[in-house]
């Protein structure tokens, strides 16, 4: 279906901003995606009209925000089309969920010798952790290489594989590159092993349609800001079996089931693992972010992403010292580039006067930026709110940085 | 001239420029003149932490006073780093120290430039009055 992108803009508020008397581009979309009014005004609502604390009053507005939260719960669980909503943990981010899994499946299930394989694409939130707990438990980190174009190599990926093998986590799609990994084989291919796999999502989740029953996944990880909902909430999704065997996480209310002063049960799937009051208002926001999605339809929303993708590749490769770095065959709506002598930084300040945004940087993956041997690249991505015109004017906007820089 | 009359001049030659786009000009081209760093000072103890591009200070004592050398991989942060020599390097360090540097804000560049984590012009203010206090306690 062909997407009246200029209606889709009219939801989005921020998109009428200017920058220093310019019309905003936004083509940041991969650090954060830009909020609908429908979540902005939810959030305004639960504020202004059913405030409470969830899971312990009996009043009404206690009751009425608990079933709101509770629907987010259903409504990711229908998004992800896990088996129950016991499976659904609400945490504070992508970096969260997987910090969530290091120390309680890591803690009780890895140990000294046992491997965890990562990849060469990863962010910086899915390498530190699993360092954290392998230089406390003697365990080995190991590494899936790329290709030039930014592709695991996946006969590495088999090699690295043995009864050793713990844990395979790595990224659905790459932030810095865009990236789809074949993750429905890298799961296999885990299990094979006797290994658990955890998937960080956050790119994917936007642009991809997920079924974790399909790809049998033990942990999907992913952030509600980066798919037009509020920062600080986040989703891990982990297999019921899983959960139940690990221990909790973070101690305090919410995760109790009795405590006495000699010892203390712990609640149910999935409230063993939420200590504490959540960020509700955020949450039940979520509901509206995905609801949006629905609506529009991910399929349409990445066929308009790709279509940009395409476009906005095409015209860059006509740029004269411009070079992708990416090219992978299966890509999201994202394109780091590098022009011959400019650096990265210098291109982003460029653009920002021209009113812009892009990320510059190493993205948080600084191996990867090794592994290709750049301090960083220039990255613009695109959401289903984003148009050719404004892919355009990213063009001039080269061409100007080009203009003054050389 | 006095830390404050480079200043005034700094800001009197930006209030000239009518759009972005002659103000990035004048400093790109600020960034291309200066001479910047043999390699030997582009050692790891120069880097000043907290910039998005690698940025390196290097300092000297001469008569009395400290001399500042610095350079970049981004051509608009040298052209900046340009700037903040010219405002600072040549002075005795209790000038260095006392020194209040308000040509930043005054030429509008502080939004992106001076502020951000990524981009720390003031690491590297700090960094040089860190080292006009090291030359100073070696003076007395
Ligand atoms: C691939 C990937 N993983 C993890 C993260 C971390 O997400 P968050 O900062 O929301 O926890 C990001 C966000 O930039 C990401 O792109």
């Amino acid at each position: 279906m062909e997407l009246d992108i200029h209606t889709i803009r009219k939801d989005f508020p921020i998109l009428e901003e200017t920058v220093g008397g310019k019309k905003l581009v936004y083509f940041d979309n991969a650090a954060t995606t830009q909020k609908p009014k429908i979540v902005i005004d939810a959030i305004t609502d639960y504020y202004s009209a059913y405030n409470a604390n969830i899971h312990r009053g009996i009043h009404h507005l206690a009751e009425k925000a608990t079933a709101a939260f509770e629907d987010t719960r259903k409504t990711v669980k229908t998004f992800l089309n896990a088996a129950s909503t016991e499976e659904i943990i609400f945490t504070y981010g992508t970096t969260d969920s997987i910090n969530l899994v290091a120390n309680t499946f890591g803690k009780k299930f890895i140990g000294e010798g046992d491997e965890i394989i990562i990849s060469t694409l990863e962010h910086h939130s899915n390498i530190v952790p699993w360092q954290m707990l392998c230089e406390e438990k003697g365990a080995i980190l190991k590494v899936i290489p790329i290709n030039e174009d930014g592709e695991l190599l996946m006969d590495e990926y088999k090699n690295l594989l043995s009864d050793k093998t713990k844990l395979v986590s790595v990224v659905h799609v790459s932030n810095a590159l865009g990236t789809i990994n074949p993750i429905k084989s890298i799961i296999d291919e885990a299990h094979k092993v006797g290994a658990k796999v955890l998937i960080d999502g956050a790119q994917a989740s936007s642009h991809i349609n997920i079924d974790v029953q399909d790809l049998d996944v033990d942990f999907y990880a992913l952030s509600a800001h980066k798919l037009f909902g509020p920062t600080g909430v986040g989703i891990l999704y982990g297999k019921k079996d899983l959960l139940l065997a690990m221990p909790p996480y973070r101690g305090g209310g919410e995760m109790i089931k009795e405590v006495t002063f000699e010892k203390t049960t712990y609640a149910d799937l999935p409230y063993k693992f939420e200590a504490g009051t959540p960020n509700i208002a955020d949450v039940m926001a979520f509901k509206f972010a995905i609801d949006y999605i629905n609506t529009i339809g991910k399929e349409n929303i990445a066929e308009h992403e790709n279509q940009l993708l395409e476009y906005a590749t095409e015209k860059l490769e006509e740029i004269p010292g411009l070079k992708i770095i990416g090219k992978a065959k299966e890509k999201v709506s994202v394109i780091s580039f590098v022009l011959e002598n400019i650096h990265p930084q210098d291109i982003g300040i460029i653009l920002d006067q021209q009113g812009i945004a892009i990320r510059t940087g190493h993205h948080c993956t600084q191996p990867l930026m090794q592994r290709f041997n750049i301090p960083g690249t220039a990255r613009a991505s695109f959401s289903v709110y984003n148009t050719f015109e404004e892919v355009d004017s990213l063009i001039a906007g080269i061409k100007k940085v080009q203009k003054l820089l050389s | 001239m006095t830390i404050n009359e480079q200043q005034e001049e700094l800001i009197e030659n930006f209030e000239l420029f009518d759009d972005w786009e002659e103000k990035y000009e004048y400093i790109i081209d600020l960034g291309k003149k200066l001479p910047g760093l043999a390699d030997e000072f582009k050692t790891e103890d120069n880097i000043i932490k907290g910039c998005q591009s690698l940025v390196w200070l290097n300092a000297k004592f001469e008569d009395g006073n400290v001399v500042f050398e610095a350079d970049s991989q981004a051509i608009i942060v040298k052209g900046l780093v340009n700037m903040l020599l010219q405002v600072l390097s040549d002075h005795t360090p209790q000038e260095i120290l006392d020194a209040d540097l308000y040509f930043i804000d005054r030429i509008g560049l502080t939004s992106h430039l001076a502020q951000t984590r990524s981009n720390g012009l003031a690491s590297m203010v700090k960094q040089m009055k860190t080292y006009a206090l090291a030359y100073q306690s070696l003076g007395k």
